[in-house]
């Protein structure tokens, strides 16, 4: 059962630069993002979309990356954790969840900052229900999520 | 180096929350994991696992696998058995007849357990490669309950002759004596404490590269205990203990649960030596994690009695353990041992006899899941308690105030001749019940039965025994070749001056480098983020000994001792040679940071002399050093002894741990009338770990073991059906606690240093068991009035509901009281 297919051209522009690659046609939007971009930041932690540390932005969506085939983000924007400091400095929510000890392994903090990302681009002002929806999809196993919610709500008040 | 003059708060580091330093790489994605790396030639290894829980194994062909693109080698459990000797086994009789080989041979023993292991050029071409390996199983009746497992029908392994491979009687004090002298006797039957793992979100993961000029073999991994791990790996590869290199990044969480990866090393060293030394890397995909990594020890007790006087104070328990260790002992049998480091939990009965058994099933093997066999015991007496105190009728807070070790007793003495160093749990328990508010809680109580409503309040008295004595292995197996526990640590003044910490510990997120950096800066006087720490376990590079790991809650004491230790000697040789140059008198100097970094200083002078010009005078500049100073090397080495002893074999008596944390939770729980779903009302909990280094950290490590014990008590669950195939073998299934799922916790705490420890602290992180029995109290309290014994660690909406209606298919144990007085 070898699977030989022939390798599929894709435009897209990641964390701002555009790109062109070739993939196999089941090539997840993970492996593309780890494997051939190198971009290792996006975890990988089960294999049923259930805990999210594989989530980035695609269009500007939080989506879990190893539930999208590489060929579905043709032509699209997509943000991964690498993106978010510019110049060195950190995101505000990458500020957020390191001045609150909002991780620990830091396994699961890539996906819960993309998560977190888009949250506050929809509501700036979220609400403790919409904070915990939020990252609903995004299993952390160390911190029990008090420091994220410190981190979140932090995030938020500082504005962004 | 950072020459900017530093600002030291307060004067000190230590005991402050700093910002940990982990978290700068952490949040930029920059953390390096083993699925991180991409070698130079380097191969993929696809393990292709057992469908079945027992089978005898009639074919393996691997014909089409081979040829198949990409593939350059499939090895089969046989082939690997030819090149390997069977790991050694911890215990010896019944247990060292078990044969573990890195990979099936005669028969598989549990679902997920390696047959043959392909090897190819990228990670599809393995994968798509195994689905071509055909093996033939015979089915073989299943061994999936540790008291069918006791009557030997199915053997795991034949050669055994019994399911049994550790037993034996723990007695202490007069137990005869207390019960006939009791005024009351209350017994108790079966109770179970469930099969979870704490799950860390990085799956494991092996890059093993063998050196066929130096024969020798690297692994970089995310084994948590690799010192250990290598013990094993040295007799079964046939190759010298210093021939295996180890090493570790970032690691995504452990929990105990990467302690026993050495088989799966064993198979990638193997097939790195067959295909001359390219890197073989495998990384475990979630389902086999659930299936095939490790668990966590699955307990029940039997026939358990308690004597108690008029008022209810606990004089005498006994009772029958059986623990389950699924298909291969591998770390065990420690955990038939582990247990007793709090044999009366916190407290004070005098008379205890357990007779414990462990047995080999059909399920994966265990490893040592954090709260490692002591959550087991301690859900197990806490049970006790909170029964004999409903049966009584005595409230359940009262009944653990009159049987709790006195502040006043301390340092204690158990029965079994552990030393408890400190702690106050009648204190701990007036916090607790403070932030949950218990008085307004048990009015509203009051109410809520009024409505017919099921809601409860539930008490969890947990320690967390830190810094383990390896000598309590000889209890289990008296030729042991091991006891104690010592942890290493090297600080220099490097060549330009930069003072670098080696630790060797092997961190999953509990900023080791953060710490160790506060307790070197304490010494030195210089701010931490002027010392660079290299952390994580490297042969090659850092330091180590025997016990080098992360495990038994123990790096605030061990590895901080060592630090200080090493820390200590730097200093005294900077001072030796700073009075040299400065010409004074070592007492006249003092320690700081000035214009030109780091440096020592007299005392109301200017004159001074920089770490450069330290480390210049003894690496590069020696002509103008005397003869007399040439010891001197700045580069100190320094390894932390615990104060233990071998304990009495015969008697099982010593002390099996050094320090004990506390922790005291209470949960408010309410049993949905509709749903039957136990909801979390309100939840408190009260840490005791003595003095804190960072208490930051340490708040994480409270707020991640609360929720890793919640998430067990009413979600995470090991669930295999009858013929041994589990249910919950991918997340979706088995539901690791979410923040949907995580009520807010009112957190306390309180500190009574340790005597037994350098900085009076306690090594913590471990009070993932303290929810266990807080909920089962709760729950209890709950239903105590509608008849129900709360009788196993995990309850759900459904087994509540099945209690409740009365078919439960393991109903609740019988208990009886005798009142005598
Ligand atoms: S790896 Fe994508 S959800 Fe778990
Ligand atoms: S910090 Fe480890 S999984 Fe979240």
């Amino acid at each position: 059962m070898s699977l030989a297919f022939d390798k599929v051209p894709l435009q897209l522009t990641v964390n701002g630069k555009p790109c062109a690659v070739e993939v196999e046609p089941r090539t997840l939007l993970v492996e593309l993002i780890r494997e051939q971009l190198n971009l290792t930041g996006t975890h990988v932690g089960c294999d049923t979309t259930y805990c999210g540390a594989c989530t980035v932005l695609l269009n500007g969506r939080n989506v879990k990356s190893c539930t999208v085939l590489a060929v579905q983000a043709d032509g699209s924007d997509v943000r991964t954790v690498e993106g978010l400091a510019t110049e060195g400095k950190l995101h505000p929510v990458q500020e957020a969840y390191a001045a609150n000890h909002g991780l620990q392994c830091g396994f699961c903090t890539p996906g819960l900052l993309m998560s977190t990302v888009r949250l506050l681009e929809k509501h700036p002002k979220p609400s403790d229900q919409q904070i915990r929806k939020a990252i609903a999809g995004n299993t952390c196993r160390c911190t029990g999520y008090q420091n994220i919610l410190k981190a979140i709500r932090a995030a938020a008040a500082a504005g962004k | 180096m950072n020459n900017q003059a530093p600002k030291p708060e307060k004067g000190t580091w230590v005991g402050q929350p700093l910002r940990r330093r982990e978290e700068g790489r952490l949040v930029r994605g920059q953390g390096l994991f083993v699925e991180d790396y991409k070698l130079q030639g380097m191969l993929y290894l696809q393990f292709v696992r057992s469908p079945y829980a027992h089978a005898r194994i009639d074919r393996v062909d691997v014909s089409k696998a081979l040829t198949a693109p990409g593939v350059l080698a499939v090895l089969t459990g046989a082939e690997v058995a030819a090149r390997v000797q069977p790991f050694i086994e911890i215990g010896p009789g019944a247990q060292g007849k078990v044969i573990d080989y890195p990979m099936a041979t005669d028969k598989v023993r549990y679902q997920g357990e390696p047959v043959a292991a392909v090897v190819a050029e990228s990670r599809n071409a393995a994968e798509d490669a195994a689905e071509l390996v055909e093996v033939e199983y015979h089915a073989l009746v299943p061994v999936l309950d540790a008291e069918l497992a006791l009557k030997n029908e199915s053997l795991v392994h034949d050669q055994n002759g019994s399911n049994v491979v550790w037993h034996g009687n723990f007695e202490y004090g007069e137990v005869d004596k207390a019960f006939q002298e009791a005024a009351n006797i209350v017994s108790i039957g079966r109770m179970h404490f469930h099969r979870f793992s704490s799950t860390p979100l990085e799956n494991n993961g092996i890059i093993a590269t063998w050196d066929p000029k130096k024969e020798s073999i690297h692994f970089l991994s995310t084994n948590s205990f690799p010192a250990f791990a290598a013990q094993f790996l040295s007799p079964a590869l046939g190759v010298g203990i210093d021939q295996i290199q180890m090493e570790s990044r970032d690691i995504g969480g452990g929990f105990g649960i990467k302690i026993t990866t050495y088989p799966q090393m064993a198979v990638c060293a193997l097939a790195s030596k067959q295909l001359g030394g390219r890197p073989v890397k495998w990384i475990e995909t979630r389902t086999e994690h659930m299936l095939a990594s490790a668990h966590g020890n699955e307990r029940t007790f039997l026939d358990t009695r308690v004597a108690l006087d008029k008022n209810g104070v606990i004089t005498a328990i006994e009772s029958r353990h059986i623990d389950d260790c699924g298909a291969y002992p591998r770390y065990e049998p420690l955990g038939c041992i582990i247990w007793a480091q709090v044999l009366p939990g916190a407290y004070r009965f005098r008379n205890y006899r357990v007779d414990f058994t462990q047995v080999v099933s059909n399920k994966c093997p265990v490893g040592p899941n954090r709260g490692y066999s002591r959550m087991q015991h301690l859900w197990f007496l806490e049970r006790v308690i909170d029964i004999c105190g409903h049966e009584l009728g005595i409230p359940t807070d009262e009944m653990r105030l009159r049987n709790y070790i006195r502040t006043e007793e301390f340092p204690y003495t158990t029965p079994n001749g552990c030393i408890y160093d400190s702690g106050n749990y009648a204190r701990m328990l007036e916090i607790a019940k403070g932030l949950v508010g218990w008085d307004g809680w048990k009015e509203k109580q009051k109410q809520a039965r009024q409505e017919g409503r099921m809601l409860g309040l539930g008490i969890g008295s947990t320690l967390d025994s830190g810094t383990n004595n390896f000598g309590q292995a000889r209890i289990i197996n008296a030729f042991a070749p091991y006891s104690g526990q010592s942890k290493a640590a090297n600080v220099k003044l490097d060549i330009y001056g930069e003072v670098v910490v080696s630790l060797g510990s092997v961190p999953q997120g509990q900023g080791h480098e953060t710490t160790a950096a506060q307790v070197v800066a304490e010494v030195l006087r210089v701010p931490p983020d002027m010392i660079v720490v290299r952390p994580g376990f490297d042969t090659e590079h850092n330091v180590y000994t025997g016990h080098t790991g992360t495990y038994a809650s123990q790096f605030a004491v061990t590895g901080l001792s060592a630090i200080h230790g090493a820390a200590e000697k730097l200093r005294a040789e900077i001072a030796r040679l700073a009075a040299f140059v400065l010409k004074a008198k070592e007492s006249e100097l003092e320690f700081g940071v000035g214009k030109m970094g780091p440096e020592v200083r007299v005392k109301g002078t200017d004159r001074s002399i920089n770490y450069w010009g330290l480390a210049n005078l003894v690496n590069v500049n020696n002509a103008e050093l005397p003869m007399d100073m040439a010891d001197i090397t700045l580069n100190c080495r320094y390894v932390y002894k615990a104060p233990f002893a071998v304990p009495d074999v015969e008697k099982k008596y010593g002390n099996l741990t050094l320090t004990y944390a506390a922790q005291l939770h209470i949960a408010v729980m309410e049993v949905d009338r509709e749903t039957y779903q136990p909801k979390i009302l309100a939840y408190a909990a009260v840490d005791d770990c003595g003095t804190k280094i960072n208490p930051l950290i340490v708040e994480g490590q409270v707020h991640g073991a609360t929720a890793h014990g919640i998430g067990a008590a009413l979600m995470e669950n090991c669930v295999y059906d009858p013929e041994g195939n589990m249910l919950t073998a991918t997340f979706s299934d088995y539901t690791p606690i979410t923040v949907m799922n995580m009520p807010d916790l009112a957190c306390g705490g309180l500190e009574t240093p340790s005597p037994f420890s350098y900085n009076g602290a306690k090594g913590m992180g471990e009070g993932g068991a303290a929810p266990l029995h807080t909920i089962c109290a709760a729950l209890q309290d709950a239903l105590y009035s509608r008849k129900i014994i709360i009788h196993d660690s995990h309850n759900s909406g459904d087994s509540i509901f099945h209690a409740l209606q009365g078919d439960s298919a393991k109903p609740a144990p019988a208990v009886h009281v005798e009142r005598r007085a």
